[in-house]
């Protein structure tokens, strides 16, 4: 593909078939099956109260919450006007620090570059920190399909890599499972384990610590992703909490680091924002325990060979909309997915993608892309909101998430072209043009009684309508409408007593006023 | 055809030329340049350190070796590390075994240590948090993570009041390292447990007078 000078084509989304950015089915079937899940729905929503109350209780705690989430905010919309060339700067500095830096169009290509890398060393595993974009690329499963071995060593993707289970939060992937199931998938699955391992959450980070501990020792290659990238310094930043991070950022010869496009900072002190935003957004802690800042390589002290892998995948096109860019904003604080109350219901499984939730919801496509005609489960993400815009209230950098849903829902219409929502819309406004014909369609509703089950509502429709009724309910209409009952005696009736008590009550009002002014 | 870099960069080009948005001026009314008193500082901090479980020393600095010496051996420290540069009085009074690291000792070697000293570059009052850079008496970044207990000295000179405060001190080449309380997670039901990977003990010796 080449690019001629004053012609800008859309950058295109990455090819379907690597990565983990789509699910196998539309959101309301996949929620349809999480919604039954009870243990699911009792984990998340104990999980998800408990980090509620301690956001709200750090960022009520600071007076000037608001003006860094401005800051914050307005920092990340420079950055993206200013792209290219803090990209270039970064790569810039990082280089004259010793370090490597290397460019990927899409998921393949970085997994491809990353494998190489790996094996170039000589190794046949690599601890790894937990990351959003490694998560993105799919790089375990195509490490593993070259014979490499990758380790997740961040407690919650440990149990779920154990479980072979799937992330379902962007901060905790394992928040689907309480401590029960945690303390059973230890037992089964860490060899050597102590059968006598119970349900402490303490014990199981001990058992942890336990298991990994000679991997950090000897591992010679270590992968992460980055939170931070400072175009002005090359520096590179991880915010952790269990010191997996500093160990693999740290004792390895070798450090390979994905990083989206979009988490570059122009400038090292943009940090004094971000470094208050994310930790109170994310955990719900004035700070998170740890926090490692490098730039290139440091003789003596960490890796001796550092690469940053710099990934497009679709973040180019996200960028081409004006309103959806808005989401490369996310600084994966996960604080939309704990106030969703949607996420809170179904989980972060029913999204099929590494970004559940809301933000997730726009994220997912404008990365992905919806193929509306092919019945791309990314299409049904917009819709997956009651758009009460809890999200953006939580936003620290304040992502317009609800507005983001609408024009996605928007574009998905315009692609879709002609359906039968839009044929019923039409129908229904005609036949609101013209009173009689209402009154008789009124009339005709009533039948949808038959319809309805002994609780009183629709679950199920015949095609071409059962895609309303495949993700909500519809009560039964009213044995009589509205405007029936109005027309009616008794309509009547109850209109002349309404007026009657209003009357009186005026009455008695005034003569309330008139002792007062007396007095 | 074109190499990823320039295929990526034509695209953010292309990206910005099909959807122009107007610059952005960066408000930065958050507060910044606080000064608080000696005694706030202390008292922010230790509240802080507390709150994360961190065990908390604040004395004057001809105490260093006192309290150093009673924290290693209240833990039953045997074999502690120090890094190169650490002032070297501050072990006076600690009688078992003192190895100076150097960056031949491999990590195995770090982690048949009971414990290191350290020294900090800088702290923020408002977070509880240290700052490491690895200048000396602060050492390489393995050598503070992986004994199991770190003891941090911190001169409350050095303590600002808030994070802009705090990073505005930082030397951005330098490997950093930023700690707040023990290793931590919240992975189990996202309630907070103390001690995983890092050192699951840190104690913070706070110079009131340094």
């Amino acid at each position: 593909m080449s690019t001629f000078l004053g012609m800008p084509a859309p950058p295109p989304r990455p090819p379907p078939g690597t990565g983990n950015l789509r699910g196998d089915q539309a959101f309301p079937r996949a929620a349809h099956d999480e919604l039954g899940n009870d243990q699911l729905r009792r984990n998340l929503g104990r999980a998800t109260s408990t980090i509620r109350a301690k956001r709200l209780h750090v960022t009520g705690e600071l007076p000037d919450w608001e003006a860094l989430r401005d800051a914050g905010s307005a920092i990340k919309t420079d950055t993206m006007n200013r792209l290219p060339e803090l990209l270039e700067q970064l790569e810039r500095k990082v280089t004259e620090r010793g370090g490597t830096v290397h460019w990927a169009r899409d998921a393949a290509e970085a997994n491809e570059i990353v494998a190489r890398l790996v094996k170039a060393t000589g190794s046949d595993e690599v601890v790894k920190v937990k990351s959003m974009a490694t998560q993105e690329i799919g790089l375990n499963e195509h490490l593993e399909s070259v014979g490499i071995t990758p380790y997740e060593t961040d407690l919650a993707e440990l149990i779920v890599q154990l479980a072979h289970d799937k992330p379902s939060h962007i901060l905790v992937p394992a928040i689907h499972r309480n401590r029960d199931e945690i303390r059973q998938i230890f037992l089964d699955r860490i060899p050597g384990v102590d059968p006598e391992l119970d349900n402490v959450p303490a014990h199981l980070a001990a058992a942890a610590r336990g298991y990994l501990r000679e991997k950090f020792l000897t591992a010679k290659v270590a992968v992460s992703g980055a939170n931070f990238g400072i175009a002005e310094t090359g520096t590179l930043a991880v915010v952790e909490s269990e010191g997996n991070g500093r160990m693999c950022l740290t004792l390895p010869d070798t450090l390979i680091t994905v990083m989206g496009i979009e988490k570059v900072l122009p400038r090292y002190q943009d940090l004094e924002v971000f470094l208050q935003l994310l930790p109170r957004s994310s955990t719900g802690e004035r700070m998170n325990p740890y926090t490692s800042l490098w730039t290139g390589v440091t003789p003596g002290d960490g890796p001796r060979d550092f690469h940053l892998v710099l990934l497009d995948n679709g973040r180019t096109a996200a960028l081409a909309d004006t309103i959806g860019r808005a989401a490369l904003n996310c600084i994966r604080c996960s604080a939309c997915l704990n106030v969703c109350p949607v996420y809170e219901r179904t989980g972060g499984h029913a999204y099929g993608s590494t970004y559940p939730g809301p933000i997730g919801a726009v994220l997912t496509p404008q990365l992905a892309g919806m193929h509306a005609a092919k019945d791309d489960p990314n299409s049904s993400l917009p819709y997956a909101s009651s758009l009460c815009g809890a999200c953006f209230d939580a936003c620290p950098v304040k992502i317009d998430i609800p507005s983001l849903l609408v024009e996605l829902r928007h574009q998905h219409t315009e692609q879709t072209g002609v359906t039968t929502e839009k044929l019923a819309m039409k129908a229904a406004a005609a036949v609101m043009r013209r009173p009689g014909l209402y009154t008789t369609a009124q009339k005709a509703s009533g039948l949808g009684r038959v319809v309805a089950g002994r609780d009183g509502t629709i679950s199920r429709l015949p095609p071409p309508f059962s895609g309303w009724s495949d993700s909500r309910d519809t009560a039964a209409p009213p044995r009589e409408t509205f405007r029936s009952w109005f027309a009616s005696d008794e309509g009547r009736a109850a209109l002349r007593a309404a007026a009657t008590e209003a009357n009186s009550a005026r009455a008695e009002e005034n003569s309330d006023h008139d002792e007062k002014d007396a007095t | 055809m074109n190499s990823a870099r320039d295929t990526v960069l034509g695209r953010i080009r292309d990206a910005l030329a099909l959807a122009p948005t107007p610059a952005v001026a960066v408000p930065r009314d958050h507060r910044t340049g606080r000064v608080l008193p000696d005694d706030e500082r202390l008292a922010l901090f230790t509240d802080r350190l507390l709150d994360y479980k961190a065990g908390v020393h604040p004395c004057t600095a001809d105490r260093t070796a006192d309290i150093v010496g009673e924290v290693l051996r209240e833990h039953g420290v045997r074999r502690v590390g120090v890094p190169a540069g650490l002032d070297g009085r501050w072990l006076d009074g600690y009688e078992g075994e003192v190895r100076q690291d150097d960056a031949d000792v491999s990590p195995s070697q770090l982690d048949a240590l009971d414990a290191v000293v350290t020294a900090s570059a800088a702290g923020c009052a408002e977070t509880g948090t240290i700052f490491l850079d690895g200048s000396p008496g602060q050492g390489r970044r393995a050598l503070s993570l992986v004994p199991d207990l770190h003891v941090c000295v911190v001169d409350l000179s050095t303590v600002e009041a808030g994070v802009p405060e705090a990073v505005a001190r930082l030397v951005p080449e330098r490997p950093t390292t930023l700690i707040s309380g023990p290793s931590a997670t919240s992975d189990i039901e996202l309630e907070r447990v103390e001690g995983v990977h890092g050192p699951r003990t840190l104690v913070v010796v706070i110079r009131t007078d340094a």
